[in-house]
């Protein structure tokens, strides 16, 4: 590792403890909200989906200036987090989680989501008939039968938000060792011409990349390989 | 009729060859803290020639980075002397048309009218939660708040609050919308035609920060362009410098 800077150091420990604390954050929340779009027969289901999927779509300029105005002094948000006392989110490590939450959402969701609607009603049913409470059978029948779900959102949660860079950039304030994540890092070192620092932790980067998703290939390979045998 | 046909026409050709028709373009990367008073300059000199201007706003490092490495541009109005003249020597512009065209004041500017007071003791109180500033890499008036900041022995007591926008226009965005209650911009940001248009600020005295000399130069490219010639030709007349000052620059 003595090819990277300290500073290049600090921005690759900060990136992962921001993707894991997201990942941790989005296995809560988009578990219990992937169960409710698989499950729901509500006309809602169609508009909250679309909802989950938008950063998939939308700029991060659009999701980070909002969240700039929003988290702001002036924003709903703002206000409401600093009546909780907890001050502005923007340049603040919780802020970043709290983007990166939003901006990687679906890439939890939705694979969880699949796994709920494809493993169908009958477990559930047969649950039922042994008399397991419906919270019983969540987390003893669903959860354990979903698990190839929640492993690949993880997997894309966590990755996803290691390859964030345009919603940081605009609610971060490139802090050192609290929003300077290796994305920015790696835009700075070309921005000052660092060329030589630009090309070291942008391979770090492809790598990183590269392995996530040959893991999660393999992963998928052999779970579909599981189920057929 | 006629003439509406002939610009239709004209734009449409400009826009498929980009070539030269009557009324020239001119591709322009200009300093973030430049912005607004470029766009007067620009409507001046769309009504006075014809010429029109396409704008590339950045922090003045990353556009002489961009055009060291091949970014079509015609004229740079950068924030400072160093990267025209980086430029020059790597000949990549035409010789002997580097000129200042405005000097920039830097200011403390808070969009609450009543934080920041005429002598800047705002920043000793320490009694704010963020400080925004530019990159001082790429961005000169990062460059200078550094200075002041080291001058007035206050670098280690701000560490802990500063935030850095990637150049001065995202700087005052941060500034702006309140998310830092204070920051380091340029009087053209928040001045308009002699007046604070909005918060409070100090005025930062020369005496804690070098100059800021922002020098245009023409590029290769712009040799043989009309209008980036005419644009030059109109950064160095009165009326213009006249213009310039009122954002709160010397010219």
């Amino acid at each position: 590792m003595g090819l990277l800077t300290p500073s290049d150091l600090q921005a690759i420990g900060l990136t992962l403890r921001v993707a894991a604390l997201t990942t941790l954050v989005l296995l809560l929340l988009g578990t219990p909200l992937a169960w409710w779009l698989a499950r729901t027969q509500s006309w809602l289901k169609k508009p909250v989906g679309a909802l989950v999927a938008l950063p998939i779509v939308l700029p991060p300029t659009v999701l980070g200036f909002y969240l700039l105005v929003l988290m702001g002094p002036q924003g709903a948000v703002g206000q409401w987090t600093q009546a909780l006392g907890l001050g502005l989110l923007p340049f603040s490590f919780t802020g970043l989680v709290v983007a990166s939450v939003l901006y990687s959402l679906p890439f939890m969701v939705q694979p969880v989501q699949n796994a709920m609607e494809a493993m169908g009603t009958r477990p559930l049913e047969v649950a039922a008939s042994l008399r397991a409470s419906p919270l019983d059978s969540f987390f003893s029948v669903v959860l354990p039968l979903c698990r190839p779900g929640l492993v690949t959102g993880s997997i894309m949660a966590f990755a996803h938000t290691v390859g964030e860079f345009g919603v940081v950039l605009m609610v971060g304030g490139n802090i050192p060792g609290v929003t300077r994540v290796i994305s920015v890092q790696i835009y700075d070192h070309v921005e000052a011409m660092e060329y030589g620092d630009a090309h070291r932790l942008a391979a770090v980067m492809l790598g990183f990349s590269f392995a996530v998703l040959l893991a999660l290939h393999l992963y998928n390979g052999r779970q579909r390989r599981g189920t057929a045998e | 009729m006629k003439s509406a046909l002939k610009v239709l026409a004209c734009s449409a050709a400009g826009w498929v060859f980009s070539a030269a028709c009557l009324a020239g373009e001119v591709q322009v990367a200009v300093a973030a803290n430049f912005a607004a008073p470029i766009k007067a300059v620009a409507a001046v000199l769309e009504k006075t020639t014809g010429h029109t201007i396409r704008l590339t706003l950045g922090a003045s490092g990353k556009l002489v980075a961009q055009i060291r490495n091949g970014a079509p541009f015609d004229l740079l109005l950068a924030a400072d002397t160093q990267g025209p003249a980086l430029l020059e020597k790597d000949g990549l512009t035409q010789p002997g048309s580097r000129f200042t065209y405005a000097t920039g004041t830097l200011v403390l500017w808070s969009a609450d009218a009543t934080r920041v007071d005429a002598r800047g003791e705002v920043l000793r109180s320490g009694n704010f939660r963020k400080l925004a500033y530019a990159s001082p890499k790429v961005a000169p008036y990062g460059a200078a708040a550094v200075q002041v900041m080291d001058r007035l022995g206050l670098q280690a007591a701000l560490a802990p609050k500063l935030v850095q926008g990637e150049s001065i226009g995202q700087t005052f965005a941060f500034v702006q919308t309140g998310n830092a209650e204070l920051g380091f911009v340029a009087l053209s940001q928040v001045q308009q035609g002699g007046q604070l248009k909005g918060g409070s600020m100090w005025v930062i005295p020369q005496s804690l920060y070098e100059p800021i000399r922002q020098d245009a130069v023409v590029l290769r490219r712009g040799a043989s362009n009309e209008a980036a010639q005419a644009l030059m030709q109109l950064l160095k007349s009165p009326a213009i410098k006249d213009l310039i000052r009122s954002y709160g620059y010397a010219a």
